[in-house]
C-alpha cells in the first residue's frame, strides 16, 4: 500500500474538505475585521457567531454565548484556571489527576511555585480515578477540580457527570479539558453539569490554532487574554475569521457523524486488538476496556522500544504514536501510562493507534498484516525475550 | 521526530551482525529495560594475536541505539583488542555521521558495552559491576559519579543539559541536576578554564577530517562571524586543504584597510584556537 495510513488522530486530525472550501473566502477577499464599523468587517462579526451557534450544538449547550473562541487547547487550559483562580482569589487550592495533558499538569506545576497547593489524584491500573479520594480532598479552600474528560494516551473516560455533580454539591468549580473527545462522542452540557471546557481544533478536523472554551451562564469569568474587547469582552485579540469559520463547519460535520464514531470506529479499533492479541505475544492493551474513546488503542509490546516500532511502521507509511522515553521528547516515559502503574517493560514499548471517520477497513487490515512481523524483527535484535531475561 | 543521518537510518532498517556467539570469547552487557536501553554484546577473539575475530550485538532501545550498537560491531572487527580498548562514543558517532545530541547516550552505551566485554575477557565478569568509591548521582538512570566526570572529559561537555544528552542523567527527576552542575564546576575548574558556560572546545585527540570541517565551520560561524557582523561585514568559508583555509571576506570587510589585519588578528587565531595550532588562513576572491 503506497497511500499513508494515518493513525495518530489524537496527535491531530486531518483538515476536512469542506472546512478548508468553508475557510477560503475569509483567507482571500473578505478579509474584514468583525469588530470594524462599516459593512465589510462588520458583516463578518454574523458568520463568527454563526459558527459559535454550531460550536455550541455540538456540545448542546443552552446558549451560544457561553462559547468563547481561543487558539487552542491549551489557551482553553490556562484560560479556565486562571480565570477561576483570579476569581475566587482567596482560594488556594486546585485539584487535578496525574493523567492530565501537560497543558493542565504544568500549568498546575507552576502555580505550585506561586504558591498554590495541588493535589494530583492518582489512577489505578485501569486508568480510573477513586471518586473517595477526591471527595476526601475537597476542602474549603478548593477553588477548581480540573479533571479531563478522556485521556489522549489511553482513551480512558472519566466518570465526568458524576465528578461535575460532586464538585456541584461542594460549591467547587469544576473544569473539564474534553479536547480528545469533543467530536468523537456525544456531548449535553444541559445535562453535564460542568462550568468550564475546553475544546480543540485540530482534533476534530478543523484546522489546528483554533480552540472554544465552553464557560457556564452564571460562571464567575476573568479573563486571561487581555486586549480589546473581542469576545465580549472576555478575550482579548482579532479574531481568527477563517479558522472560527472553520470550526463552525468541523463542528456541524462531527454533529452529525458521531454517532458512526461511536460504531463503525469503535468495531475498527476493536477488530485491531482482537487480530493483534491473537497474532502477537507478550503484548496488552493499556486502559479500562470498555470505558474508553471508541477510536484508541493503547498498546504495549514487552522487550521491544517505542520509538523502533514506530520508525518501522513509518518505512510501511503507517503513522502512530508511542509512550516510550526516546519519544517523549525528555527522557521519561509516559506520565499517564507510569500512573496506571503499567509494568515498565511494556510502557516502553508501548504505541498508540488512533483511528478516525476517514480510517477505511482496510487501513486496518493493513496495519494488522504490517506490525506481526515488525515486532518479531525487533525481538530477534533484542537481548529481551521469553526465558531469556 | 529526530533528523537521523542516512547513515543511522540504513543501520537501523538493516543492522548488522545482530546475534549471540555461540560460546564467547568476551561478553559485555550494560543497561535495562528500565533504563530504555540495553545491549548485549559477545565477541569471538583469537587468543594469540588478541583480534577480534567477529562481534555480534543484541539491542534493546531506539533507532540511534541500534545502528549504534551495529555501527560499533563493525568498526571493531578486526581490531586488536587494543586498539578497540581506544574506541570513545565520539568514533561512534563519528562512524555513523554524527547523532542528535539528545541521542549522544546510545554510541556512550556502545562504547561501555565494549569496555565491559573488554574487562570480561581479561577476567572480569560480564555485566559491569560498580567498584565501590563510585557514587551514584542520578537515581533515576542509576549513573554514577565517575561516568559523569568521564563523559565531561572526553566530550568536553559545558552544560548540564549536554551530560543529560551524554549520560541520560538529570533527565528523570531532575534532583540530581545541582549535583551534575557541581561536577562540572569542580571539572573545569581543575582544568584551569572559566567554567561551566565557556563554551571553548580543548580536543585532545586527533580530529577526523570530519570532525575538523565541522569544527572550523562552527568555529566561524560562533566566534568570528558575529563581530564581524556587527560592523557589516561577513566572512564566508570557502575551502578547506589540509591545514589551509580559504575564506572569503563579504560586505563591508571588502573595502576595509585592516582586513589584511582582521585575518590574522581574528580569523586565523580563532582558528588556531580552537580547531588546531597549524591552521593557516588564505583570502581568496
Amino acid at each position: 500500500m503506497m497511500k499513508k495510513v494515518y493513525a495518530d488522530n489524537n496527535a491531530t486530525t486531518m483538515t476536512a474538505p469542506e472546512v478548508f472550501e468553508a475557510m477560503k473566502p475569509y483567507l482571500t477577499g473578505e478579509y474584514g475585521n468583525p469588530s470594524s464599523m462599516h459593512t465589510f468587517g462588520g458583516k463578518i462579526q454574523k458568520k463568527v457567531d454563526a459558527a459559535r451557534e454550531s460550536v455550541a450544538e455540538l456540545l448542546g449547550a443552552s446558549d451560544p454565548s457561553e462559547i468563547i473562541f481561543t487558539s487552542c487547547g491549551t489557551e482553553s487550559d490556562n484560560t479556565a484556571i486562571i480565570s477561576t483562580l483570579r476569581s475566587y482569589r482567596d482560594k488556594r487550592h486546585i485539584i487535578t489527576t496525574k493523567v492530565e495533558h501537560s497543558a493542565v499538569l504544568n500549568l498546575c506545576r507552576f502555580l505550585e511555585t506561586d504558591g498554590y497547593r495541588v493535589s494530583y489524584l492518582d489512577v489505578n491500573t485501569d486508568g480510573m480515578i477513586d471518586l473517595s479520594e477526591l471527595k476526601g480532598i475537597i476542602g474549603k479552600d478548593t477553588a477548581i477540580i480540573s479533571v479531563m474528560y478522556a485521556n489522549n494516551e489511553t482513551g480512558v473516560i472519566f466518570p465526568v457527570e458524576e465528578i461535575a455533580e460532586i464538585a456541584r454539591q461542594r460549591g467547587v468549580i469544576f473544569h473539564t479539558d474534553a479536547v480528545q473527545a469533543v467530536g468523537k462522542i456525544p456531548f449535553k452540557m444541559t445535562k453535564l453539569p460542568a462550568d468550564l471546557l475546553s475544546m480543540s481544533g485540530h482534533k476534530l478536523h478543523a484546522p489546528k490554532g483554533i480552540g472554544a472554551l465552553y464557560v457556564r451562564r452564571g460562571t464567575k469569568f476573568t479573563p486571561f487574554m487581555i486586549g480589546g474587547h473581542q469576545e465580549h469582552g472576555r478575550r482579548g485579540g482579532t479574531e481568527n475569521v477563517a479558522s472560527i469559520v472553520g470550526l463552525g463547519v468541523a463542528c456541524k460535520l462531527a454533529g452529525r457523524a458521531v454517532d458512526e464514531e461511536g460504531t463503525r470506529i469503535k468495531k475498527l479499533r476493536d477488530k485491531l486488538e482482537k487480530a493483534l492479541l491473537q497474532k502477537i505475544p507478550d503484548f496488552r492493551i493499556n486502559g479500562h476496556k470498555d470505558k474508553r474513546l471508541p477510536n484508541t488503542s493503547s498498546m504495549g509490546f514487552e522487550f521491544i522500544e517505542g520509538e523502533a516500532i514506530l520508525l518501522r511502521l513509518d518505512e510501511k507509511q503507517i503513522a502512530a504514536s508511542s509512550g516510550s522515553a526516546c519519544t517523549s521528547g525528555s527522557l521519561t516515559p509516559s506520565h499517564v501510562l507510569r500512573a496506571m502503574r503499567i509494568p515498565f517493560t511494556f510502557i516502553q514499548g508501548s504505541v498508540r493507534f488512533s483511528l478516525s471517520r476517514y480510517t477505511s477497513e482496510e487501513e486496518v487490515d493493513y496495519i494488522i498484516d504490517s506490525l506481526p512481523p515488525i515486532v518479531e524483527q525487533l525481538r530477534e535484535i533484542s537481548p529481551f525475550g521469553a526465558g531469556k531475561r | 521526530m529526530w533528523d537521523y543521518t542516512e547513515k543511522v537510518k540504513e543501520l537501523f532498517k538493516n543492522p548488522r551482525n545482530v546475534g549471540e556467539i555461540k560460546n564467547p570469547d568476551a561478553v559485555g552487557e550494560v543497561g535495562s529495560i528500565i533504563c530504555g536501553d540495553a545491549l548485549r554484546l559477545t565477541l569471538r577473539i583469537d587468543r594469540k594475536s588478541e583480534k577480534i575475530l567477529d562481534a555480534k550485538f543484541k539491542t534493546f532501545g531506539c533507532a540511534s541505539a541500534i545502528a549504534s550498537s551495529s555501527a560499533l560491531t563493525e568498526m571493531i572487527k578486526g581490531m586488536t583488542v587494543d586498539q578497540a580498548s581506544k574506541i570513545t562514543n565520539r568514533d561512534i558517532a563519528d562512524y555513523l555521521g554524527g547523532l542528535p545530541e539528545e541521542k549522544m547516550h546510545c554510541s556512550v552505551m556502545g562504547m561501555e558495552a565494549l569496555e565491559a566485554a573488554i574487562a570480561n575477557y581479561r577476567g572480569a565478569p560480564a555485566k559491569k559491576e560498580m567498584v565501590g568509591e563510585e557514587k551514584i548521582i542520578c537515581k533515576c538512570f542509576s549513573v554514577t559519579d565517575k561516568k559523569i566526570i568521564r563523559a565531561i572529559k572526553e566530550n568536553n561537555l559545558r552544560t548540564v543539559e549536554q551530560v543529560t544528552n551524554y549520560t541520560k542523567a538529570g533527565g528523570g527527576c531532575g534532583k540530581c541536576t545541582p549535583e551534575i552542575e557541581k561536577l562540572l564546576k569542580e571539572f573545569w575548574k581543575k582544568q584551569g578554564t572559566k567554567g561551566v558556560s565557556a563554551e571553548k572546545p580543548i580536543e585532545k585527540k586527533k580530529l577526523t577530517d570530519l570532525r575538523r570541517i565541522t569544527l572550523i565551520q562552527e568555529t566561524i560561524d560562533r566566534e568570528i562571524r558575529p563581530s564581524l557582523k556587527s560592523d557589516g561585514g561577513d566572512i564566508e568559508l570557502v575551502d578547506i586543504d589540509g591545514n589551509k583555509v580559504y575564506v572569503r571576506l563579504l560586505g563591508t570587510c571588502l573595502g576595509c584597510p585592516t582586513a589584511g589585519v582582521t585575518m590574522k588578528t581574528l580569523v586565523e587565531s580563532k582558528l588556531k584556537e580552537f580547531v588546531s595550532e597549524d591552521i593557516v588562513v588564505e583570502e581568496t576572491t
